[in-house]
């Protein structure tokens, strides 16, 4: 751990070598997540509900989202940028140093830039816990609490997928940004607003409406069911198919060595 | 100790013409073809040796580092490297080595190096007395008490080159591997280096492994010579050896004033022009000193001098020998 906090350290100094890109960014990102919020605002002042949830409902599931996302972004950069750190012979330094190989992963960057969105994300969550006009009893907090955690191991097992896949092909990857980038985006709103289909395949597939679908409805009190509030739970397991893909391609990588 | 034995390496490469039409087609029926990257490669390497590892590009000299390095697997064959095999005990085997590779750097880029060895430090899990111990002495060696306190993105390759080859001896490895630690630096660094490798190879009995296409390199600091070849190993031997291999040829150069060299079958002028001769001496049919000789008979000699094939001359006619 001590050894993590020295990598942050290092990444934070290389980071600021460049301060005016840096804060730049930093502000870009706070701006751009602006422009999502504002969607949403607008939305409603002109419907006043979207399927029978209110405007500051969707803010908490808006906010719950972006900072799972920011949280993972930030943090676990290190997959997200995988494709490059294979064709830069990155990994292969990575395999030379007596640690292990996701531990190196992580700490290969951190994207501190990303508070921007992070803090765009708690101001947005500030703003809404209190007007939301949910009563923030004891199973209401751990709830909101577990969806975020649920939210930042879904995407940390998606950026372990990714990275996984960039083993066996460089090319042709955007498509997985439609589950990071994509669910960040329509995971603004409840994800059944989207349809039946779209909430199976969110349930089932890819396990993101288990923590921004499911215990938000026990969280705006839409179902009584206790159990929903457990379901992020199971977006931990959902990262263990993932490193299992991971570590396979890493095996063919090294028998390979392209 | 490094043991090969019978190492084997196939890569799959996937075959592709130019243009669109041969794209899309690969993208449906894609052909392969298989490259023999190592054949049958074994050789040992005992403790405290320096042995460069030469081979034309493509013959399979990464490979090899990449293996010995625990980075790769072979198809087949054994190798043990100080009772373990490599990418099987990748941690414990990991830290007892260092790498080098002139192309890619270890250090991060944006940092002051002394910020990178101070993490490199940490991940090595060196402790505070041999760390200190060590770094000083290898920033005293190597000159670099002034550069280490810049960014690594700001120094000159052979500034940079100098800290890589810190780097990756701060945790004291026995085996260090050096992947053309010369390429692109200019005459001092590489004398610089050169010396260094040297001391650390006498000092603290570091196996040194040196790949390079750089014959001075070779020639400076390594007594064992490694030829590879489209994957096999074609030369094990010590540099001499490779050089009386090739030294049957003796170039003499030749100042004379007066008369020209008369026509004679005894030598060889390759080159005549205006008092400057070059003449090319074989000496299994006549000695350097018999020639000397009779050069000294038939013209008046200013200034001689006896040169015998460089090594770069004796790598390339190994190369054609071998026809790689």
């Amino acid at each position: 751990m001590k050894l993590y906090f020295k990598y942050i350290g290092i990444l934070l100094k290389s980071q600021m070598q460049y301060k005016a890109s840096f804060f730049m960014t930093i502000l870009g990102q706070f701006l751009v997540s602006f422009t999502a919020f504002f969607g949403i605002y607008f939305m409603f002042d002109r419907f006043n509900q979207v399927d029978g949830y209110t405007f500051s409902e969707v803010l908490i599931c808006f906010a719950a989202v972006l900072l799972s996302f920011s949280v993972a972004e930030c943090f676990f950069r290190g997959f997200d940028t995988f494709p490059k750190l294979i064709k830069s012979g990155g990994l292969d330094r990575i395999l030379l140093r007596p640690r292990g190989v996701i531990f190196q992963v992580l700490t290969s960057t951190i994207e501190f830039s990303r508070a921007g969105r992070f803090l765009q994300a708690a101001i947005t969550l500030c703003y809404a816990i209190p007007t939301c006009g949910v009563v923030w009893t004891f199973d209401k907090i751990a709830t909101l609490i577990l969806m975020i955690a649920g939210g930042i191991s879904v995407y940390l097992a998606l950026f372990v997928l990714y990275a996984g896949i960039s083993f066996f092909t460089i090319e042709g990857l955007e498509f997985m940004n439609v589950f990071t980038d994509g669910t960040r985006e329509f995971g603004k709103y409840p994800l059944s607003i989207y349809g039946k289909g779209v909430l199976g395949f969110f349930t089932y597939v890819i396990p993101v409406a288990l923590f921004q679908y499911y215990p938000f409805l026990y969280l705006v009190g839409k179902t009584e069911r206790l159990w929903y509030i457990f379901l992020p739970l199971i977006c931990a397991v959902f990262i263990l198919p993932c490193y299992a893909f991971f570590a396979f391609g890493l095996s063919r990588y090294k028998s390979t060595g392209s | 100790m490094i043991e090969l034995r019978n190492i084997n390496k196939t890569f799959k490469v996937a075959k592709r013409n130019a243009g669109f039409k041969e794209a899309l087609k690969s993208l449906f029926n894609r052909e392969y073809t298989y490259i023999h990257a190592l054949k049958d490669v074994s050789f040992t390497i005992g403790d405290g040796e320096m042995v460069g590892y030469i081979g034309p590009n493509g013959a399979g000299k990464s490979s090899t580092i990449k293996i010995m390095s625990g980075v790769m697997s072979p198809d087949s064959g054994e190798c043990v490297i100080n009772g373990r095999v490599p990418w099987k005990d990748r941690k414990a085997h990991v830290s007892e080595i260092g790498v080098v590779f002139g192309q890619r750097t270890q250090l991060w880029w944006d940092v002051p190096v002394a910020d990178s060895f101070d993490l490199l430090k940490d991940i090595y899990r060196i402790s505070d007395e041999d760390y200190k111990r060590t770094s000083s002495r290898l920033i005293e060696l190597l000159d670099i008490g002034e550069i280490v306190k810049t960014p690594a993105r700001q120094l000159s390759l052979g500034q940079r080159m100098r800290c890589e080859i810190a780097a990756s001896l701060l945790h004291n490895p026995k085996i260090l591997f050096l992947d053309e630690p010369t390429i692109g630096l200019d005459a001092v660094s590489k004398i610089a280096v050169r010396d260094f490798i040297k001391a650390v190879n006498r000092e603290n009995k570091t196996t040194v492994i040196l790949t390079t296409h750089d014959m001075q390199d070779i020639e400076a600091l390594t007594e064992r010579i490694l030829l590879i070849g489209k994957g096999r190993i074609l030369l094990d031997g010590t540099l001499d050896e490779l050089k009386t291999r090739n030294s049957s040829r003796k170039t003499l150069t030749v100042v004379y004033a007066g008369n020209a060299f008369p026509p004679t079958d005894k030598i060889s002028v390759v080159k005549d022009i205006g008092g400057h001769a070059e003449i090319v001496v074989d000496t299994e049919e006549i000695s350097v000193a018999q020639a000397i000789a009779y050069v000294t008979s038939v013209v008046e000699v200013k200034d001689i001098s006896v040169k015998g094939a460089s090594v770069d001359e004796t790598v390339v006619s190994l190369y054609k020998e071998f026809e790689i």
